[in-house]
C-alpha cells in the first residue's frame, strides 16, 4: 500500500505497537472504513496485542469514527491484549466525556502515560 | 452588521453529498469569523443530522432525497436537515451513556446534537431536525 494511502503510521516501541492516526480531519465513510480495517487488520492479522493509538494529528473525529474505536476496544480485549488512547485534542477529549467513553477506553495524556498503560 | 448567509440544498441520500454540504457550512462561518469551537459543534452535528436523516430517515434509498436549508448571521446558525422517510419517535431513543448502551459503536447522534446544540429539534413526526448554535456558546456542558 502506498504511503500516501495509508490512515495510520506504525512504530514499535518495547513491544508496544504505536499507530499514529495521520488524518487531521476523520470524516468521510471511505475513510473511516479504511482507518477501521488499518486498526483491526492490527489485531485480526498481524496478531498485535499492546496498541497505543496517538491522536496528536487528529483535530476532529465523527462518531462514525468513534465506533470503530469502540469496536477496536472489543477486539483488543478479546483477543487479550491492551489498547490506550493518547494525546487527544481538548474538543476531541471533550467528546469522549460528553459520550462516557472515556469509561469504556483508556484515555492518557501523552504517549508515555499510554506506553506505561499497556506494558 | 453582517448580511446574513442562507443556502438550501435538495441531495441524493449519500454521504458524500452531505459532506459536501457539512463542509460548505464550515466555509461559511469561516467567513463570517466563527470560533474554531463554534465551527467543531456545527461540523459535529450537521454531520448527525445529514447521516441521521440519509441512514436512518431515507435507508440510503437512491430515490429519496434530503432537504437542506442553512441560515448564518453574526449571531447564530441555524440548519434544517428534512428526509422522505417514515419519521421516528425521538423519546424512544435511548440513553447512549447507559451501561447497557455504552458499548454499542453507534447511536450517539441525537445526544451529541442536543449536547453541542443551543436548538435541537424535531418535528414533522421526526422527518425534520432544526439545530441552532449562537456563536461563541458555551456548550458543550459536560461532568469533569
Amino acid at each position: 500500500m502506498a504511503k500516501s494511502d495509508r490512515r495510520i503510521d506504525i512504530e514499535d516501541i518495547n513491544g508496544v505497537t504505536v499507530a499514529r492516526l495521520l488524518e487531521k480531519k476523520i470524516l468521510d465513510e471511505a475513510n473511516i472504513d479504511a482507518l477501521g480495517q488499518e486498526l483491526f487488520a492490527l489485531v485480526d492479522k498481524d496478531g498485535r496485542k499492546k496498541i497505543v493509538l496517538d491522536f496528536t494529528l487528529v483535530e476532529y473525529l465523527s462518531s462514525a469514527a468513534l465506533g470503530k474505536l469502540i469496536t477496536m476496544h472489543k477486539k483488543t480485549g478479546t483477543a487479550g491484549g491492551k489498547l490506550a488512547l493518547c494525546s487527544i485534542q481538548k474538543d476531541i477529549m471533550d467528546v469522549f466525556k460528553i459520550t462516557q467513553l472515556n469509561k469504556v477506553l483508556t484515555l492518557c495524556k501523552d504517549l508515555d502515560e499510554a506506553l506505561a498503560k499497556v506494558e | 452588521m453582517t448580511e446574513p448567509v442562507e443556502f438550501e440544498a435538495t441531495i441524493r441520500s449519500t454521504l458524500v453529498e452531505a459532506q459536501a454540504i457539512q463542509e460548505r457550512v464550515v466555509r461559511e462561518m469561516e467567513q463570517l469569523s466563527f470560533s474554531a469551537r463554534d465551527m467543531f459543534a456545527l461540523r459535529l452535528a450537521i454531520e448527525e443530522a445529514l447521516s441521521n436523516a440519509i441512514r436512518h430517515g431515507n435507508h440510503q434509498d437512491d430515490s429519496r432525497q434530503v432537504h437542506v436549508s442553512c441560515r448564518l448571521d453574526d449571531q447564530k446558525v441555524r440548519v434544517v436537515v428534512t428526509d422522505q422517510g417514515d419519521g421516528f419517535d425521538p423519546a424512544g431513543v435511548p440513553d447512549p451513556t447507559e451501561d447497557e448502551f455504552i458499548g454499542r459503536p453507534n447511536g450517539r447522534g441525537i445526544s451529541l446534537m442536543q449536547t453541542y446544540m443551543n436548538i435541537c429539534e424535531y418535528s414533522d413526526g421526526g422527518r425534520r431536525i432544526t439545530i441552532e448554535r449562537d456563536r461563541n456558546s458555551l456548550l458543550p456542558h459536560k461532568e469533569e
